[in-house]
């Protein structure tokens, strides 16, 4: 493997882009918090918050995402993805940064009272409610504390334990029972992650998080919907990334047949996402008992209703469609496209799911959600980058990683 | 009913296999098909068969079925027998969807089966001319149809020296028949030699 180039440098142009785009996404980011974050009117408050909160649990999520595709691959023990697995190790380096971001404000947003936001934080409210008092023992200051921290730091902790196994095969070559015992350790340390994911992301975490914003609604397809939605788009980001880093000329072990297989979970995962979104619909749809309705009542009939079918047509026709060809999951300009597009359409999708409950009377999708997506995005490229350019791009003593060079679809 | 003439070559190793086909294709020969006991990957593309068309043939069926289911149930419930449901229109959309998605899957599925059984020429009661029982256990059998030009023996020559254990040339039946092998052997093929 003379000719493989191992070591990924940044190139200008990026650092460029995601310097200027943190510069102008911090500026409206300060600027948001200090004209409206900390002014007076409760309302400027929530909108604010609110739209920190989508943006920071969104790219939480969909980072997180990277980490839960090499688990769970890891434990399939499949080896078509070894060939590009640290594109997606380094996209996950940034669940610490953006959890912190997220513990950051969903802290200030608890600690700090906001019942605008979470109706449940208000005690005297709580105290007539009949049903947010049956809530109570889940939706309280304590519990949403301890679980958040729990599931922030155990992520970023067994991630970073799936990554440090991971540079064991930068080493030296294994024999059969050093790469057996490799794989089993590998296997393990993907379980624990899997488990808690299991337990956080597919459960718990989208119920404290983002449905208890609507403290009196509930439904049971709300944490996998918001799983599928943050899946998906992680997958469409792992895409972009390897695209990129492709078309620099580096990842010489990846081609079009592992490109293929990732636009299938793009692909495939669009249709998931779709399924949850239905079944979540029509369910309460049919019933049409009014505490469930409430929920759709103004993102179907209100003003949310372009985002609401906009948010179906970007994440269900269009990948649909477009990705459904054999030739077009092979196509890295219309795949590279593709994961622009699903990634736009799952935040639009955090965004509808949020501010759709916070701001009711009228859609706000303005400067300060795009300025605060500039922001974040700006650091994934610099430190996703970054994390790339700290070690080898190809772990080129994994066991697997022969499979996975021969890889055919 | 036409009975052709064949060029039978036997293989009994893959990594002579493929370095045969790539000869013979080289030297001008078209391969009728290639008979193995698995599934060989990337033998199809190096015999440069072209992609099959299954999956055009499914969309076109699915897209068939939700036509279907759609204009099915609009015209039940809301033409002909229109009936109030629990308060909701007539034209209920999402009650349909899982309707309209089950028929979808319905025809796609039945459809492509069919066709796949059809262009295999698969069915209940038909037969098969076998150029080698043995391509269902563990030789490759390759199939070359001779034609004005062939010189039979020529081939055979190249297929030996390109490792095939074993050459033929059988007259045969190229396509599916309904009966049975017993009574049909004499009369539909004949082998010239073996």
């Amino acid at each position: 493997m003379a000719s493989i180039k191992e070591q990924f440098e940044i190139p200008g142009k990026l650092k460029t882009w995601a310097y200027a785009l943190i510069g102008i996404g911090g500026v409206a980011l300060l600027y948001g918090m200090f004209t409206k974050g900390f002014s007076n009117d409760e309302h400027e408050q929530v909108h604010f918050w609110g739209t920190l909160m989508y943006n920071t649990i969104f790219w939480t999520l969909v980072t997180n995402a990277a980490m839960f595709f090499l688990c769970f691959s890891t434990m399939a023990q499949a080896a078509w993805m070894q060939s590009f697995r640290r594109i997606a190790e380094a996209i996950s380096t940034l669940v610490p940064v953006f959890g912190a971001i997220t513990f950051a404000v969903l802290i200030y947003v608890v600690v700090g009272h906001k019942h605008h936001i979470y109706h449940w934080l208000d005690a005297e409210a709580v105290a007539k409610d009949p049903i947010l008092k049956g809530k109570v023992g889940f939706l309280n200051p304590t519990f949403f504390i301890i679980w958040t921290t729990l599931a922030i730091g155990l992520w970023s902790y067994f991630g970073y334990r799936m990554r440090q196994i991971s540079r064991e095969a930068d080493e030296n070559p294994m024999d059969l029972e050093t790469a057996t015992k490799f794989n089993i350790r590998s296997m393990t340390r993907s379980g624990f992650f899997l488990v808690w994911f299991g337990l956080t992301v597919a459960s718990t975490i989208p119920w404290l998080w983002l449905m208890s914003i609507d403290a009196h609604w509930y439904s049971t397809m709300y944490s996998w919907y918001t799983f599928a939605s943050s899946f998906v788009a992680g997958m469409a980001l792992i895409a972009l990334w390897v695209i990129y880093v492709k078309n620099k000329g580096y990842l010489e072990l990846t081609n079009s047949e592992h490109l293929h297989d990732i636009a299938k979970f793009m692909f495939a995962f669009s249709i998931f996402w779709t399924y949850l979104w239905f079944s979540q619909y029509m369910l309460i749809w049919y019933a049409n008992i009014p505490e469930e309705t409430v929920y759709f009542k103004h993102r179907v009939q209100g003003p949310y209703k372009p985002i609401f079918f906009l948010n179906l047509v970007v994440n269900f026709l269009a990948p649909l469609i477009i990705l459904m060809k054999r030739s077009a999951k092979r196509n890295f300009t219309l795949v590279a496209f593709m994961a622009v597009l699903i990634l736009f359409g799952h935040w639009i999708d955090f965004y509808q799911m949020v501010m759709g409950s916070l701001m009711k009377e009228h859609v706000t999708l303005g400067w300060l959600d795009f300025g605060i997506l500039g922001f974040f995005v700006g650091v994934l490229i610099l430190m996703v980058a970054r994390s790339l350019a700290s070690k080898p791009l190809i772990a080129k003593n994994h066991p697997f990683l022969k499979e996975s060079i021969i890889h055919q679809v | 009913m036409a009975q052709k003439k064949f060029v039978v070559g036997c293989f009994d190793d893959e990594k002579v296999l493929f370095p045969a086909v790539k000869q013979v294709r080289t030297a001008g020969y078209k391969i009728k098909d290639v008979y193995t006991p698995f599934p060989v990957h990337g033998l199809d593309h190096a015999l440069g068969m072209r992609e099959t068309s299954l999956h055009t043939a499914g969309f076109i069926y699915g897209i068939t079925g939700t036509t279907t289911a759609i204009s099915c149930i609009s015209w039940i419930f809301t033409k002909d027998w229109p009936l109030n449901i629990g308060g909701k229109p007539h034209f209920a959309l999402p009650a349909w969807i899982p309707i309209i998605f089950e028929l979808t899957v319905l025809f796609a599925a039945v459809g492509m089966v069919l066709t796949f059984l059809y262009l295999c020429q698969l069915a209940p009661g038909v037969k098969k001319h076998h150029f080698h029982k043995r391509a269902t256990d563990d030789l490759f059998v390759m199939v070359l149809e001779c034609t004005d030009k062939t010189n039979a023996d020529d081939l055979k020559a190249l297929l030996t020296s390109n490792g095939a254990v074993e050459t033929d040339i059988q007259v045969a039946e190229e396509d599916w028949w309904f009966g049975t092998y017993d009574n049909d052997n004499e009369n539909l093929y004949k082998q010239v030699s073996h």
